[in-house]
């Protein structure tokens, strides 16, 4: 499904990813983790090609991201996102969030979309929300919504950058088991996240990034286990001790 | 005998319909400058943040001379060279409403271009993710917010933009300054008319900045 292979990028002078390669096959739950600064967002981004690398290539469900000729909005419609900070559209109620990209991107009409969006809303239990703007919602609820806002344009796979790290504690646990769900829907998944109790739960595979490079790339069983890069222990160790 | 014993505030009421047509040019001129000035702004502030150089260069420098000029040269320039170039004249009102769109566009040009940057750099990448073009992603999601972050400042501007109005005086284009002008020499009350037609521009420019105030507290996006 998705396929990053030998992916290089800088910012200027500053390479933040060097030699990136792994695969993501159709219904695997990928989590990405790594210190602050090791690139992991960065790569993410790179999968709908929100950001551009300058060698190697990516290939989501067999179009290459970085081919100029693609047609990244129409690839990228097809890839649900999920931000750090929910970036819902603020000036938007929750249904027109949910609703604006399925009319104009898709091209369905005001009722289907407002159908699917609103089905999708009471999936992630926030159906009484539906007039409200973002703004009154709080964290975990407008997370909420970015996912339903996400599925509602049917994706093929969904990428989440970090999706509970600008959430309160008690809020986490929401925005986690709308997550587990889908997993365990068999949806494809690439996820950037120190929660560790999630890929536990439900991660196929475990990457581990540092300084830009992929140190680990192992089974859930394997990286929880015995990780084979001191690195990875270090890290794994200090996340795990509280 | 006082000075204002020699006020004589009767001429007044006869010249109203006259100043009145004065008014209307005025206001036209505003509006008119006001809505061309933000489109071509807008334009002109994407194209400063546009990742095609040549293009941003050509905004920027567009900006930066407008923005270096005097209103009033550019008045004089325009009225006095667009007969030169196309060989007929171009009446008063018709130049004034032209040059006051390209001037005010560079000034509204800044305040989108701040407008737009104010808009965390996520809505882009939402608006992306979801599929859509950087038209749709600018006209749905971007543009609408900055424009509503800037409305106070906007408006502001529209403020200003109706008192340097009172400039096209320069060309002989009747406006509310001109009319009131005529009405005082028909009248021989120059001073009277001048002071009814300050009035006049106080209470508008006044009302337009209670305006601002009442929407700056109204308009807020929830966040």
């Amino acid at each position: 499904m998705i396929e990053i292979n030998n992916v290089s990028k800088w910012y200027g002078q500053f390479q933040v990813l060097t030699d990136c390669s792994t695969q993501i096959t159709k219904g695997d739950v990928v989590v990405v983790c790594g210190p602050s600064g090791s690139g992991k967002s960065t790569l993410i981004k790179c999968v709908n090609g929100l950001e551009a690398f300058q060698q190697g290539n990516i290939v989501v469900n067999g179009t290459s991201v970085g081919d100029p000729k693609t047609n990244l909005p129409k690839l990228r419609s097809r890839v649900g996102m999920v931000f750090q900070h929910f970036e819902l559209f603020p000036h938007m109620s929750i249904t027109e969030n949910l609703v604006i990209g399925q009319t104009k991107v898709l091209g369905r009409s005001k009722e289907e979309a407002q159908e699917r969006g609103l089905k999708l809303l009471d999936r992630v239990g926030l159906k009484s929300q539906a007039d409200k703007f973002p703004g009154q919602l709080s964290g975990g609820q407008q997370q909420r919504v970015a996912i339903a806002r996400a599925l509602a344009m049917d994706p093929i796979c969904m990428l989440f950058d970090e999706p509970t790290s600008a959430l309160d504690p008690e809020m986490i646990n929401e925005v986690l088991d709308v997550m587990v769900e889908l997993a365990n829907e068999g949806m494809t998944m690439m996820v950037v996240t120190h929660e560790m109790g999630f890929a536990r739960k439900v991660a196929d595979r475990v990457i581990f990034m540092d300084h830009g490079h992929i140190v680990e790339d192992a089974t859930k069983e394997e990286f929880f286990g015995t990780p084979r890069s001191e690195r990875a222990q270090q890290f794994l160790s200090k996340i795990l001790s509280h | 005998m006082s000075f204002f014993a020699q006020f004589d505030l009767s001429v007044i009421g006869p010249s109203l319909p006259f100043i009145w047509t004065g008014l209307l040019f005025t206001v036209k001129l505003t509006v008119i400058a006001m809505t061309g000035g933000i489109i071509l702004g807008t334009l002109l502030a994407l194209a400063r943040l546009s990742p095609i150089t040549p293009l941003a260069m050509a905004a920027t420098w567009y900006v930066n001379l407008m923005r270096s000029i005097p209103l009033l040269m550019v008045i004089l320039w325009f009225f006095l060279i667009i007969p030169l170039l196309t060989g007929k004249p171009m009446g008063a009102e018709n130049s004034a409403i032209i040059t006051f769109t390209l001037f005010e566009a560079a000034y509204y040009s800044e305040i989108m271009r701040a407008g737009i940057q104010s808009v965390p750099r996520g809505q882009v990448w939402a608006g992306q993710a979801i599929g859509m073009t950087y038209a749709q992603t600018m006209g749905h999601i971007i543009l609408p917010q900055a424009f509503r972050n800037m409305l106070p400042v906007l408006l502001t501007q529209t403020i200003i933009l109706f008192q340097d109005t009172s400039l096209v005086y320069a060309i002989g284009a009747k406006d509310l300054l001109k009319a009131a002008e005529i009405a005082g020499k028909n009248y021989n009350r120059p001073v009277e008319m001048y002071v009814f037609v300050a009035f006049v521009y106080f209470v508008i420019c006044f009302a337009l900045s209670r305006l601002v105030k009442h929407l700056q507290s109204r308009i807020a996006i929830i966040r």
